[in-house]
Order: C-alpha cells, then structure tokens, then sequence
C-alpha cells in the first residue's frame, strides 16, 4: 500500500477520542514492519519501539494522536430518531446534511442528521445557525430496530471520503492527526535505512481531542529524554491572519514557544536547512493546542518540540493539506534522529 | 442501478446534459420518437389510438447546486445557489465542479479560530468557497471557469432494507419512474416528457406544455417529508413509508379535482396505499403545465423524500414503487377506455 493509500485509509476509519480500537488496528498495520516491538498502556496508546543500535541509549518519543473529534448518541426518540452530544471541540454549524456512521454495539449504521426543516421553521429561526441540540440522525430503520442495535452512548462519525485535489493536496475527515500518524510512519521508513543511536518510541496517541489525556500517560511510561509531538497547524485561508497560520505546501510547521525547548527549536531548523527541506516557523503564545502540553510537564520535565502539519478548515469533515509537507516533516524527523546523541542530550539539561 | 445511476449524475439547473443521455439511453430502444426542445427538454413519444386522450407525463431533470461566480486570487472559487438551498448545509461538504468533476470542498474557518458569537451565525454566500486545492487564480483557471456548476458528490446507497439515500432524489425519482412507465405498452399517444430548470421556476416545462399541448398531465415529483422530530404532524407535509402523495393545491397549482378523484379511486381499488400532500406551499412543473393555452387538467403524484435540497435525502423504496405502480394503473385505465376524460373540465 502506498503511503497516500495508508493516509485515505487512516482517514476513512473511525476512531473518537476513547473508541480508538479500530483506528489502533490501522496504525498497527502499518508501523508493524518497521519496528521492533508494539505494545499498549492501560489507556490504549499505541507505543512501537525502535532499537538503537547503542545499548542503553538515548529515548526519544514522537508522539501523534490517532483519536478524532465526533459525536455520542444521548437519547433514542420514540420513533427511533437518535439525539447526540460532541467529543471534542466540534462546529455544530457543520452537522446538518451531513452523512454519519454509528457504531452500535456489533454493527455500523450509516445515517444523515436532520434538523427541522426549513420550510416549517419560522423566519426567526430560518436566520440562526442550527443547534446541535435541534438536531437528531436518522438511521432510515424502524424504531425497533433501532431501540435494539443502538445504545445511549455510541459514538458517531462523519462519513466522508478521502479525496485527491489540485497540486498534492488531500482533503479527508481526521487528518488531525492522522496526517500525524503519517508523518511518523514516514519517518520510520526513512530510519530502516540508516543508523540511529537513539531509542525511538513511536506512540500513536489516544484522547487528545478531550485533553491530551494519552500523551500523559505515555510518556510518564516511556520516560523519553526528548518528545515531539507531530499535529496539525491552522493552514491560511480567507479571515484566517497569517500570523495564526501557515501555507499548505510550504513546508512543515516548526513549532515555537513555551512548550517547546529552545534548543530543539535551533537544532530542528538546522537540520532542515543543512538538508534543504522547507519549513515554516509556528509561533505560540501558549503551550496549549496539542499533545506537547502534557508532554513536556510529565514526571520531572520532558525536552519537547512540535512539528505541524499545516491544515484548512479544522474541525470539519473536509480538513485540507498538501501531501508534500507530511514528506518533508517525515524527512525531517528522520534526520534529526539519526544526529541525537547523548552529548547533545545532556545539554538539554542546561540553561 | 437506474436511480443510483440518475441520482448520482450531475444536472444542476440548464446544465442537465449528463441526466439527459442517461435517459436518452435507456429509452432509445422503447419509444417511438426522442426529441430534445429549444430549451433542452427531452421528450419521449409513443404513438397510440386517435380518439384516445393524449396523456403527457413529466418529471424534471434538473438539480439544485451551485454557480461559480468569480475566482479569488488565491485560487479560491465563489458560489451562488442555483435553486432553494438551505446555505446552512454547505459546510464542511464535498462537491464536484464543471464538466470534469473536479473535486472540491466548502470549508469553513476553523472552531478554535472563531469568537463565541461567531459560532451561532449563519456563514453567507459571501464567506464560503470552494476549494479545489489551486495555487492561485491561474491554477484555478486551468481547471474550472465561471459559469462552471457545482454538485454535491453524494452516493446512492440504502440504509435500511426499504430506504435509501442519495441527493437528486428530487427529482430523479420522478425520471426513473418515467424510464420504467415508458417502457410498457399503452394504446393512447403518451408523451414522457423529461423537464429541464424545474427548480428555478418550472421553465423548462412552460414551453414543452405549449408545444405538446395535452389533454392531460401528471407531474411526478419527490416532494418534501417533514415526518421528523420537532415538526407537528399537522406540517409533516407527506410522510415517508405511506405510499405516493397526491397533491390537492401546492403555491402554484390546485389540481383538477376530477383527475386527482380517479387517481384516488383507482389507488383504493389496486389497493395501493396513498396520502395526501398536506402542505401547500411551494410547486412542481404542474403550476407551468396547467395553465398553458387554455388549460390542462393536471395532477402531481410525489414520492415524499425527508431532507429534500440537501447534500443527502432519503426515500422509502416502497414509496417509490407504489408511485410506479399508480401511474401505471392510471395509464392502464386510459388503455382500456376506463378513464373519461372529458368529464375533467
């Protein structure tokens, strides 16, 4: 499977933040071959370990979260239409028409979310975005069947497929962050190739979209000497300054602020500049946003770093990236593992 | 799949072209005569008995979507609706544009970039665009142009063992049944007429109507089913699952009287289950064809679909059949002389 192939596949599969089983099995597909050993924490996180070819080396963790934002069924309605709440930080204004499956308790159902029609609301509320309390999905099934197949507290997602666009650029559901994902499996292939002191843990996370929660756990477990986080960054658009995004098909995002190590910060853009890969800088006021959060205050503090993949229209079912920037923060990534060493390492330590 | 087939091609209004040679298709081996109009309405004819009433049976082709109306320099394309479209089912959808179907989506600024009150305003016309992923104006250019039409890229798929979803149900559903009715055999001269910009003011049908000049018409349509949560029952319109709707007066048109009566006897007797259409807003090609000329008797039998004008709306397949069924009973009763006509005035 190519690489585009295992990022549709990525994208189509579900997996809501805590209900990562099936997404788990994806990512375990397909970092199997380049890795030593994949084992799991209690919460769920994927962790596939690496070798270095130094015994008691150095530890570094990359960390890219596999679950997704979607929606939980809150109630069944007497004739079978299903009411729902939100997993994460959902738009409610990009719910209705929208095609959804729910997984009930041993199958998958698809669906369309419906809300009052418009012809039958008055004009008052023809002027307001819908809210997702007015909304429901409708599984086109009998009542019965639905009372029996589906449970209060089954999780949603909308159904959408992967496509192809102009100039490399892909548009998909979840490519926060499976486009995370595929920058680490990048990675690991480029690393089969070449010599590499450092230990590498690659950890495809659980439960970022809720609070990072996988992260926490994860790295207190593996206990690296460097982590990165590898996510989305808002990409530019109309109405979006650029200060608080970066262009599609310009190069990885390197991220830059409190939840970052400044040396990480220097030695990453080094790299990318000694080997020619485009990079963006991506400044943050706040060390919130992604799995580096939780990353960098675990036990007694974890040199961190982030690397972003710049993406359009976060959030909806038609997240946008360019392909070429998952290559080069891969590329990146790979080099910058292969010049880790414990010397470098130490002076982390050193302000 | 005929319905897959029709629901899943893309004919928004005066560019229905790719519904018209599927049509075109299927028929060319069945009907006596197919001819197009100035206007692009297809029109199917099968000659019959002289002193029988020529019956003209139509269905729209056209679709509502979307019009590229300029390309941003960022390569970014703008959009009008063509047709009613609830412009709060655009986000966060993909499309396909122009004659080469290229790919875009309608996204929207992301939720952590929004300030509250942003999040409970409609997003307009003016702030939504689709994008197909060019660099710039140039980029955009090579692959679409103004005037270029947008559709959702919705597939035809059932949910349950009698529903299925698609978008276009409205109103290829009223085609696929036209497709199927013409390929029987009746004694009376019968015009299946395929219509073109129902959606932007049954204009395709004002002409055609004119020129055919029936004795009577029967729209076939998917008319709206509002048989969901928040909506009293006394609005629901049609219900989805209770057979064809038959419409007694919509915005446009109060159907003759008389016709709509045969149409419900014969249901009774075929024991075939019906409903009444109970909203009366809004039209079909009915409001154009009934009052060409001097005047032509002219009923609608509907397929209810839930969600009509939106990226995904849903049948029941029974509904659908039944519809078929009626027309075919209707037309099978003009054959055997069982219909007067004449008492329709």
């Amino acid at each position: 499977m190519s690489n585009v192939d295992s990022l549709k596949n990525l994208s189509e599969t579900n997996g809501v933040s805590g209900y990562e089983e099936n997404i788990t099995k994806e990512v375990e597909n397909i970092f199997e071959q380049y890795v030593d050993e994949i084992k799991y924490d209690n919460m769920g996180n994927l962790i596939a370990h690496k070798k270095g070819n130094v015994t008691d080396s150095i530890k570094v963790m990359l960390a890219a979260h596999m679950d997704e934002i979607g929606l939980m069924v809150t109630n069944i309605e007497d004739e079978g239409f299903l009411r729902f709440t939100a997993v994460g930080g959902v738009d409610q204004r990009t719910l209705v028409g929208q095609e959804v499956i729910v997984l009930g308790q041993n199958e998958q159902y698809p669906g369309i979310i419906g809300a009052k029609p418009p012809h039958v609301q008055d004009s008052n509320e023809r002027n307001k975005a819908y809210k997702m309390d007015d909304m429901y999905i409708d599984l086109g099934l009998e009542a019965e069947e639905v009372k029996d197949k589906i449970r209060i507290g089954d999780v949603v997602t909308v159904k959408r497929d992967f496509s192809k666009l102009k100039n490399n650029r892909v548009t998909g559901k979840a490519l926060d962050d499976r486009a995370g994902i595929l920058v680490m499996l990048t990675a690991l292939q480029e690393l089969h190739q070449i010599h590499h002191q450092a230990d590498l843990y690659t950890v495809a996370t659980v439960q970022e979209e809720v609070g990072v929660r996988g992260a926490t756990t994860s790295t207190y477990g593996i206990v690296p000497d460097i982590g990165i986080a590898i996510d989305v960054c808002h990409g530019t658009m109309p109405g979006v300054s650029s200060e608080d995004a970066a262009d599609l098909g310009q190069g990885v995002a390197i991220g830059f602020g409190p939840h970052v190590h400044p040396d990480l910060f220097s030695k990453l853009k080094e790299i990318a500049d000694e080997h020619e890969i485009d990079y963006q800088v991506e400044p943050s006021n706040t060390p919130r946003g992604t799995d580096a959060y939780a990353i960098q205050v675990t036990r007694a503090g974890i040199p961190t770093a982030l690397l972003s993949i710049p993406l359009r229209y976060m959030h909806t079912s038609v997240e946008t990236i360019s392909y070429q920037d998952i290559k080069r923060a891969g590329r990146l990534l790979a080099r910058f593992i292969r010049e880790l060493d414990a010397e470098f390492v130490e002076g982390l330590q050193c302000f | 799949m005929l319905l897959k087939k029709l629901t899943e091609a893309a004919g928004v209004s005066s560019r229905e072209e790719e519904v018209r040679e599927i049509i075109k298709e299927k028929l060319a081996d069945h009907v006596d005569q197919l001819t197009t109009d100035a206007l692009g309405n297809l029109i199917a004819f099968q000659d019959g008995v002289e002193n029988k009433p020529t019956v003209m049976l139509a269905a729209h082709m056209d679709e509502i979507g979307l019009m590229i109306t300029k390309i941003t320099n960022d390569g970014l394309l703008s959009f009008k609706p063509v047709g009613g479209i609830d412009k709060r089912m655009l986000v966060s959808k993909e499309v396909a544009v122009g004659e080469d179907k290229v790919k875009g989506v309608i996204g929207a600024k992301a939720i952590h970039l929004q300030k509250p009150q942003e999040r409970k305003n409609i997003l307009d016309y003016k702030q939504l665009y689709i994008d197909i992923g060019a660099q710039d104006k140039k980029d955009a250019k090579k692959a679409v142009k103004i005037g270029d039409m947008a559709t959702f890229t919705t597939n035809y798929s059932k949910l349950g063992p009698n529903t299925a979803k698609a978008k276009a149900f409205d109103d290829r559903v009223g085609c696929a049944a036209l497709v199927q009715i013409l390929k029987n055999n009746y004694d009376f001269p019968l015009y299946g007429v395929f219509t073109v910009q129902e959606e932007v003011g049954a204009r395709g049908a004002t002409a055609v109507s004119y020129d055919i000049d029936p004795d009577v018409a029967l729209v076939v349509e998917g008319t709206t089913a509002s048989d969901v949560p928040d909506s009293k029952e006394q609005i629901y319109s049609t219900t989805l699952g209770q057979g064809p709707a038959l419409t007694m007066r919509d915005g446009a048109m109060i159907a003759n009287k008389n016709l709509v009566q045969e149409i419900v006897s014969l249901a009774q007797r075929e024991d075939i289950n019906y409903q009444f259409r109970k909203s009366t807003r809004a039209g079909t090609d009915g409001g154009a064809i009934h009052l060409t000329k001097e005047g032509i008797p002219t009923a609608a039998i509907s397929v209810p679909c839930r969600y009509i004008h939106s990226p995904a709306s849903l049948i029941n397949l029974n509904d659908y059949q039944n519809t078929i069924k009626l027309v075919d009973k209707f037309c099978q009763q003009v054959t055997t002389g069982g219909f007067n006509y004449e008492k329709l005035d």
